[in-house]
């Protein structure tokens, strides 16, 4: 399973990183989308993929009886999930912004700025 | 101590949504801006008043323990860095009032410049590596506004480049938290410490470090991953420039100095050796970039990621000296370089552009302008008894210390070459005729020559003060440089209660 997992990461980057050296404006969106999946997996997978039980003790307890799943890095993914939905559509929308003064979506013809 | 060390949090997020109720009220807008920043400036002194002597106090928010809940830590760094950024965010705040035009200012410039700061002071505070993350986010969030707002082409072109690359950084810094929380199991930045001093094998520990390397490298603008910066700083109005010079690269600055003095000392010989290289190249790939440019804010923007490598050569040659030396440098650089900004942004408003071709005749017309100027630039440049000659000089005394030839040559090379390009401001701004006549713009009177002059005023006395105080400010940088190389007060002060 991790395996797998750490080949689906692996893809999600490359796709990523591909998709973020392309020219069209979009594109640049969808790299940033799969990068941003691509990390939170990786949080998932790096703590350990397992079938343990959910993460609650029993209320006479103090400590847990089994072993638990980490409860933690879904914590961390939730927050990052947030993060990234509101950043993504911030870019979102400043690249349609964009397209609006620029009347372009290609990158290579953004470089006003630097003549 | 407690209510005081989450105030400069709590307070710009308070000001913040208090300045979205007033939305189009400009005069409210700007007294709270004012008040919010004055308070936070009074708490980054007051928290720098209680870690003088070297004390370092930790809080563990909602009261759980450590290394389980969120902690908050001054020590030494964490409060020079709050005061040095507070002290920007007031001035900039004046500066905004006559600078900022009135579009830009009733369309929430005021409240997100008081998010930015929330962002930049709980970056310096936390104790927490995704906490820091947050922040980050809160930050950048912050500062793409800030640089989008008024909707320009060029704003737009500059927005895309660095929301872009900065997106990219903190996909990697996510990365990397997660796997260092795969490798230790903990986020608490004092806890990595200990975990990571437990592994036996530092390649693996190093492997993420370089991965924060990359991340935080990319914020803070070292080479070779530097390129957003000077496409993006010159395109929004001077004054989101000067807050993005001041303040978001130190921040990058801050952390790699955290990062790799707290939690990644396990193979100095390959990971400072690496920061090293970078140091120099840095330094000198920005300064040549100055030196080509005729543009004042882009030739700026080129030197503000020079004078980051001089920062980074000091936390690579990892000894009490050369880490005091970047510490000074940091908070001279802030205040350098925000006014060479704020200065240039003056020009703009009397004769309209930035460019140094058809500028001149500036020291007839305005000799105080001059002189101000000539302070703030022969500061930056590093030359005696001004703020910027004891950061270098800390700096190469330490590179000599260590027999680092190289270095000392880079930094003096670079040191020559920023002064060449600062007289070449002057000489082409200041000091030539002026190539045509200017066109007639109203002088500056009454308030906007108050809100313009004021912080320029007091930016350029701070560089020559901490000239004129250098003994203690140095003597303080180096107590600095000790605490932050010998961490296990920083880790007794999270952790202690929990062991």
């Amino acid at each position: 399973m991790e395996l797998f997992t750490a080949i689906l990461i692996g893809t999600l980057y490359a796709a990523a990183v591909f998709c973020l050296l392309q020219r069209h404006l979009v594109k640049l969106i969808f790299g940033l989308i799969l990068l941003s999946h691509g990390a939170n997996l990786l949080i998932f997978v790096s703590a350990r993929l397992s079938r343990e039980a959910a993460p609650l003790i029993p209320s006479h307890l103090r400590l847990p009886e089994t072993a638990m799943a980490d409860p933690l890095p879904q914590a961390l993914i939730l927050t990052a999930i947030v993060i990234s939905f509101a950043v993504l559509a911030f870019a979102l929308i400043l690249c349609h912004r964009t397209y609006q003064s620029a009347r372009t979506d290609d990158i290579d013809e953004l470089n006003t700025t630097e003549l | 101590m407690n209510a005081l060390l989450i105030m400069p949090i709590v307070l710009p997020l308070l000001f913040g949504v208090l300045l979205l109720l007033f939305w189009q009220h400009r005069f409210l807008q700007r007294s709270l801006a004012l008040i919010s920043g004055l308070a936070q400036l009074g708490v980054a002194i007051a928290l720098l008043t209680r870690v003088w002597g070297g004390d370092v106090y930790a809080v563990s928010l909602g009261n759980w323990p450590a290394p389980f809940g969120i902690v908050l830590v001054v020590d030494l760094l964490s409060a020079i860095m709050l005061f040095m950024g507070t002290l920007i965010g007031v001035v900039m705040t004046v500066y905004s009032f006559a600078s900022m035009d009135s579009e830009r200012a009733s369309f929430g410039f005021y409240p997100i410049f008081n998010l930015l700061m929330m962002g930049v002071n709980g970056s310096f505070l936390t104790g927490d590596v995704f906490n820091l993350y947050v922040w980050f986010e809160v930050m950048l969030m912050s500062s793409f506004i800030l640089l989008a707002l008024g909707g320009e082409r060029k704003q737009m072109e500059g927005a895309i480049k660095y929301v872009t690359l900065n997106l990219f950084a903190s996909a990697l810094f996510l990365a990397a938290v997660g796997i260092l929380y795969g490798k230790v199991g903990t986020l608490n930045m004092a806890d990595i410490a200990v975990k990571l001093g437990e592994i036996e094998d530092p390649r693996m520990i190093s492997t993420i470090g370089m991965l924060f390397l990359v991340a935080f490298g990319i914020k803070a603008a070292v080479f070779p991953l530097f390129f957003w910066l000077p496409a993006s700083y010159h395109t929004p109005p001077i004054t989101v420039t000067a807050i993005y010079a001041g303040l978001l690269t130190k921040v990058g600055v801050y952390t790699l100095i955290r990062f790799f003095t707290l939690i990644f000392n396990q193979e100095i010989g390959f990971t400072h050796q690496l920061l090293m290289v970078m140091a120099a190249f840095t330094m000198v790939s920005g300064v040549l970039g100055a030196a080509a440019h005729y543009e004042v804010r882009r030739l700026l923007a080129f030197h503000i990621i020079s004078q980051i490598g001089y920062m980074i050569m000091g936390l690579a040659l990892y000894t009490p000296l050369a880490i005091g030396g970047a510490v000074f440098y940091i908070a001279h650089n802030m205040v350098a370089k925000t006014n060479l900004f704020l200065i240039s942004g003056v020009v703009n408003r009397l004769r309209g552009h930035y460019d140094l071709k058809k500028l001149g005749g500036l020291y007839a017309a305005y000799p105080w302008l001059a002189i101000l100027f000539l302070i703030s630039a022969m500061g930056l440049a590093g030359v005696p008894p001004l703020s910027g000659f004891f950061g270098k000089l800390t700096l190469v005394l330490a590179a000599v210390e260590q027999g680092r030839w190289i270095m000392v040559t880079v930094a003096l090379f670079t040191g020559l070459l920023t002064l060449y390009s600062m007289t070449k401001i002057w000489a082409e701004g200041y000091w030539k005729k002026a190539p045509e006549e200017p066109a007639a713009i109203e002088p500056l009177v009454g308030s906007e020559r108050l809100f313009l002059m004021l912080p320029v005023v007091v930016l350029a006395l701070g560089t020559v003060l901490m000239g004129a105080f250098a003994g203690v400010l140095i003597d303080l940088a180096l107590r600095t440089g000790e605490q932050l190389l010998a961490p296990a007060a920083y880790i007794e002060a999270v952790l202690g209660g929990a062991r």
